[in-house]
């Protein structure tokens, strides 16, 4: 086959993964940059999203698209209600300390991971797409045959959804009161609670956000993936990679890390192997913390 | 109406505040005087429910404030301009106004209300708060304070490292607080801008209140300023 054609293909499935884990990473950004916590549990409940996202389609019967509508409700809204109560037991007792936050949320981290296998099983569950057709990729159409000369419609249909998404969150931050207040919170928490912000209100609400996001990326992939318990330390580690290398706490540099990252990773990947594109990344982070330390677009620290 | 009276503060284990009582009744601009560390700034925090009392009470027209949780403090009609401004740095002029006026749910005819007092926000309005010079910077601390229509106000320091012209406008603004019938507690290390609008000084050293004096009557008698200032 020629490069042209499987170039596209892997541009197409990196932005599948790019878009994924931008509202990943965003959820994991938007807890640091308010909270200051490193959730390390951050991709159990991506894991968890993506199997409350088979139950829930595996219970609903009829059309695939509506238990996948019903996933797509259900599971942010139950997984950030479970991050809510976690911040609410776990955290907000530990006072936020830095240091024993990520300790907790490396306990919390277990106690899903365990809770889901003991839930679910351990077997590797499939969702079926809502829908599913077949695109040709028109520039080659009928000049070639093989695996790779098409793409389907829920895997664009992935891509809108992740930037729909994506400008609701930039909506949601820049010009709600909701917004508002998390972003003053983020500034200076003292100076907000002294102007009536609940702060922990605005914590919880924060911690279960985050994790909804995650949730949400975890329901739009799990057709094309499949779920099992243990598919939270590939977006765990991508999502640290995509927020180190953006910039701790900023939005804009998370949305282009992850692209690069994503786009990076789905081509390496089809070109090369995985593995090989987990090391390049990995290395760019490493680069980045010796030259950059703040992240490409992150602000210094003051 | 707002009444201190006996509060302990602690940092860690380190005692800042011991006993501390004061009021302050409507229209009335109360002054904090002492030195570096005496425990004026956290009689405030103190007050706001940022640095919480281990004992004593705080009551504002009876209804006790220590016992709610700090971010109801401000809900009773309690404005803080904190010292060094706290603005919400990389938000607009406009966005730190309007978490104050979301304090108490205060709308359109507020934040009109405090343009007027401070024009040059207006024409700053879409501005980023980290880009406006010291005196914008702290007219937009009093303005967001003033947001929320305070009952009482506490100043931290608010003429700190200002332009003389900046400071008689802010001065300006208190005074006519008074005549609202804002009570006012003040926080301020030069005297002469203390006796010249204050109705009565309280001196604090190591966290303890130690004298209180009219300042009327400060202005003839330089004794106590000496005791517990140490400058003239």
């Amino acid at each position: 086959m020629d490069l042209g054609p499987q170039l596209m293909l892997a541009s197409l499935d990196g932005a599948v993964g790019a878009a994924v884990l931008a509202l990943t990473a965003l959820g994991l950004s938007l807890v640091f940059g308010v909270m200051r916590v490193v959730n390390v549990a951050h991709g159990e409940f991506f894991m968890l999203g993506a199997m409350i996202a088979w139950f829930v389609a595996s219970n609903i019967g009829g059309h695939p698209a509506i238990g996948f509508v019903g996933a797509l409700i259900i599971a942010p809204l139950l997984v950030g209600a479970i991050a809510a109560s976690a911040d609410w037991l776990i955290l907000k007792r530990l006072d936020y300390e830095p240091e024993a936050t990520i300790v907790a949320t490396i306990g919390l981290l277990y106690i899903l991971q365990q809770g889901a296998l003991v839930t679910f099983g351990p077997v590797a569950q499939a969702v079926e797409a809502p829908f599913n057709h077949r695109i040709e990729i028109p520039w080659f159409e009928g000049s070639n045959v093989g695996w790779g000369l098409f793409t389907t419609s829920y895997k664009l249909f992935v891509i809108a959804a992740a930037i729909t998404i994506l400008l609701a969150v930039w909506l949601l931050l820049s010009r709600t009161k909701m917004g508002l207040v998390m972003r003053a919170t983020q500034l200076d928490r003292e100076t907000a609670q002294a102007f009536g912000i609940p702060v922990e209100k605005v914590y919880a609400l924060t911690f279960g956000f985050g994790a909804a996001l995650a949730a949400l990326s975890a329901v739009l992939i799990v057709p094309i993936q499949q779920a099992d318990y243990l598919m939270g330390g590939d977006p765990l580690l991508l999502s640290f990679i995509v927020v180190i290398i953006g910039g701790l706490g900023s939005l804009r540099g998370t949305l282009i890390a992850a692209l690069l990252i994503g786009m990076s990773d789905g081509i390496i990947s089809v070109f090369f192997t995985p593995t090989l594109a987990k090391i390049i990344a990995t290395l760019v982070v490493a680069m980045v913390l010796v030259f950059r330390p703040q992240g490409l677009f992150g602000a210094k620290a003051q | 109406m707002l009444e201190v009276k006996g509060i302990n503060c602690f940092y860690g284990d380190v005692q800042v505040l011991r006993d501390m009582s004061l009021t302050a009744q409507q229209g009335e601009i109360l002054c904090l005087l002492g030195r570096n560390g005496a425990g004026k700034t956290t009689t405030l925090k103190a007050i706001m429910g940022i640095v919480p009392a281990r004992s004593g009470s705080i009551a504002l027209n009876g209804e006790s404030l220590s016992t709610l949780a700090g971010h109801e403090v401000p809900k009773r009609g309690i404005g803080y301009v904190p010292q060094g401004r706290r603005l919400f740095a990389e938000m607009t002029v406009a966005e730190n106004i309007e978490v104050g006026l979301l304090t108490r749910g205060k709308g359109e005819e507020t934040r009109e209300k405090v343009l007027t007092l401070f024009p040059r926000l207006r024409d700053r309005y879409r501005q980023r708060a980290e880009t406006l010079s010291g005196g914008e910077q702290q007219m937009l601390a009093m303005a967001r304070a003033l947001a929320i229509e305070p009952n009482v106000l506490l100043l931290d320091e608010p003429t700190e490292g200002l332009q003389p012209s900046m400071i008689s406008l802010i001065r300006d603004v208190v005074v006519s607080l008074k005549e609202q019938n804002v009570a006012t507690i003040l926080v301020e290390q030069r005297i002469d801008a203390v006796l010249s609008i204050a109705d009565r000084v309280v001196f604090i050293e190591n966290g303890e209140r130690r004298d209180e004096a009219l300042a009327a009557d400060l202005k003839d008698n330089l004794d106590l300023i000496h005791k517990y200032v140490g400058v003239s």
